[in-house]
């Protein structure tokens, strides 16, 4: 087990930069979750980390040793792939031991670590296998198994779960935080799904075009993203953005929407909005959950508006509603039994205590 | 009945061809009178006959042999070079195989010429030879093994090179991880990945290279003393130029057999691991 830090890392293809200097550190026994959408440098950066791929600029360090030249198999590190990558011609225990048989461990070490990763994933009766005669989920296991049986200082883990179906997926996902509870090995993981990223997570770095937007927790993230790109990834569905602007309105500070919709910020986002110029090009940054139907005792910051409805989805506990504000799509979140209706006109009630307020030209959450 | 023409196609090209020849494998020289097995006996007691059958071997299995290694290694060059380069070096690379035999085996005539061929010229310079290469009989058969493995390599390279493209590349990151060395990762990995593709081609090249003909007529005729002779020279030296065309065909027949026997074994294990990957 091993701490694991980037420092300045650049990878660069031909002129294309994949991973334009991005600096992360990964303290011992934590899971971190590389997350972002597809071409942001993820992959890359974790494949450096393996060393499959070269660095082009700055250093990689795992247990405090830097490894930029050093080649994966002297890393220490296990890597579980997307579609698996278990040889074929393996049964599942020389899949799980493969790796301990050619650095030569005697026989019964590696026999006691295969039962013993076997039974920890729950494969004990799968061990003679071929892959071929197993489920996606089972394949996943054996990968995972693989990796386990070498005791390394750090787990890899691309894409893992991507070509699993929903259901699998969301079990598997439990699988993975429980193992991860048990051997507690420093683990980095890679993913396009903010769902994933959200639940497995000690840590999440979400990144984009080949740099790190924001390092947190998951619940950071989600209730104090630092950009637009981080406030609209994660979360589902996304946050909205309704093109504001900020007013004075006897010594009340406003957030004018439309030329109808106009609501008084509770003093506390007034407080911390009060310096902004009025005249800045704004963005209201709400999340879907903060936007439901209207009732008769509101919290203080509650602030109903009335809309018509363009398209609602039941969802069973809840329905979601979409309509437009200036223009901007918007979603909300009201209860099934609200009597939302496809076309139909409906009150709906804004929480201001959780709006955001962005720069709509430098996407900076202020 | 779907199948009829299917059946008609077969009875006409193969059926009929070969019981057509074993019915002349049964009859007498002048083909008059049916002498049931009499040309296979009388074979069995030539020592040239047993001769051939262990010329044919030696000359199939090691001009298989070569031609799997060859391929194999160059195969891995190719599939190294990138992109738009690997296309060239492989079209040039599969020219040995794409000219006919017949042609390109006149230009190997001439490069085994003991007096002044560009072979044993070359050599003098390093005070070797000259080599009797198809005069002796070692070299005559080193000579006629060489130049089959320069007209069979190729195919070898472009099915080994089609498998080495077929196996995923995180097989390969994999193993980098699990810490295994350049040489690991073919004998763990690229091997058993490519198990049934060199089966495959081996059994296929074993029965084209048992039947050749062209390479060993053009180059040595057989000679010397009979001793490149392979079943298909020696039938159709006995059976066309000896005017004894079942004796010809007994020969030839001689190869159904061992190459049934070398495919029984072959693709078994083929279909053993078919159902692996």
């Amino acid at each position: 087990m091993a701490d694991v830090a980037l420092r300045k890392v650049v990878k660069r293809y031909d002129d294309v930069e994949a991973v334009r200097g991005i600096d992360l550190d990964i303290a011992d026994h934590e899971f971190i979750v590389l997350v972002g959408p597809s071409g942001c440098g993820k992959s890359t950066t974790l494949r450096m980390i393996a060393g499959l791929e070269d660095i082009t600029d700055g250093d990689i360090m795992i247990g405090g040793d830097v490894v930029n030249d050093v080649p994966p198999k002297d890393r220490d590190i296990a890597m579980v792939f997307q579609n698996y990558a278990l040889y074929p011609h393996m049964t599942v225990a020389e899949n799980m031991s493969f790796g301990l048989r050619l650095k030569h461990y005697p026989k019964a070490e590696i026999k006691a670590r295969v039962t013993e990763a076997a039974r920890l994933l729950d494969i004990t009766d799968l061990i003679d296998r071929k892959p071929k005669q197993l489920s996606g989920g089972q394949r996943q296991r054996v990968a995972m198994g693989r990796a386990i049986v070498r005791n390394p200082k750090v787990f890899l883990f691309d894409e893992p779960l991507s070509n699993l179906d929903a259901k699998l997926r969301v079990q598997m996902r439990i699988e993975i935080k429980k193992v991860h509870q048990k051997v507690r090995t420093t683990t980095v993981y890679v993913t396009h799904d903010q769902v994933e990223a959200m639940t497995l997570a000690d840590r999440v770095v979400v990144m984009n075009k080949g740099r790190i937007e924001q390092i947190g927790t998951p619940n950071e993230l989600y209730h104090k993203p630092a950009t637009r790109f981080v406030a609209g990834f994660i979360g589902s569905p996304a946050m909205n953005f309704i093109p504001c602007r900020l007013e004075d309105n006897g010594g009340k500070l406003n957030i004018r929407i439309t030329d109808r919709i106009s609501f008084a910020l509770p003093p506390s986002r007034a407080a911390r909005y009060n310096t902004l110029p009025r005249t800045d090009k704004l963005l209201l940054g709400i999340r879907p959950e903060h936007i439901s139907e209207s009732h008769a005792h509101l919290e203080p910051g509650v602030e109903t508006f009335d809309t018509v409805l363009d398209v609602t989805e039941p969802m069973g506990m809840e329905t979601l509603v979409y309509f437009g504000l200036e223009g901007a799509p918007v979603c909300g979140r009201v209860n099934p039994n609200a009597g939302a209706q496809d076309g139909a006109p409906m009150r709906l009630a804004m929480d201001l205590n959780n709006m955001h307020l962005l720069n709509e030209a430098t996407g900076i959450v202020l | 009945m779907l199948t009829l023409p299917l059946i008609i196609l077969i009875a006409l090209l193969v059926l009929y061809p070969a019981v057509y020849s074993i019915h002349l494998a049964t009859l007498n020289k002048s083909m008059q009178k049916f002498v049931g097995f009499g040309n296979f006996t009388f074979l069995f007691k030539r020592d040239t006959f047993w001769m051939v059958v262990k010329q044919s071997c030696i000359f199939a299995v090691t001009a298989v042999f070569f031609k799997a290694l060859i391929g194999f290694i160059v195969a891995h060059f190719v599939h190294n070079i990138p992109g738009k380069k690997q296309r060239k070096w492989r079209g040039m690379l599969l020219v040995p195989w794409v000219i006919p035999p017949a042609m390109s085996t006149l230009a190997w005539l001439w490069l085994f010429d003991p007096s002044y061929s560009a072979f044993n010229y070359t050599l003098s310079f390093f005070g070797i030879g000259p080599v009797n290469w198809l005069g002796d009989t070692a070299w005559a058969r080193f000579s006629v093994i060489l130049v089959n493995v320069w007209y069979g390599a190729p195919f070898f390279l472009i099915m080994y090179l089609a498998a080495l493209k077929s196996v995923p590349e995180q097989l390969y990151e994999a193993a980098a991880i699990d810490g295994a060395n350049w040489w690991q990762r073919i004998w763990y990995v690229t091997l058993p990945m490519m198990r049934n593709i060199i089966a495959i081609t081996t059994l296929f090249s074993l029965i084209v290279t048992f039947a050749n003909f062209d390479i060993v007529r053009i180059l040595t005729s057989g000679g010397p003393l009979d001793r490149t002779h392979i079943f298909a020279t020696w039938a159709f030296k006995v059976g066309i130029e000896g005017s004894d065309i079942p004796l010809g065909a007994s020969v030839s027949l001689f190869m159904v057999p061992i190459l049934a026997i070398a495919a029984i074994f072959i693709l078994r294990d083929v279909n053993k691991r078919g159902n692996e990957a």
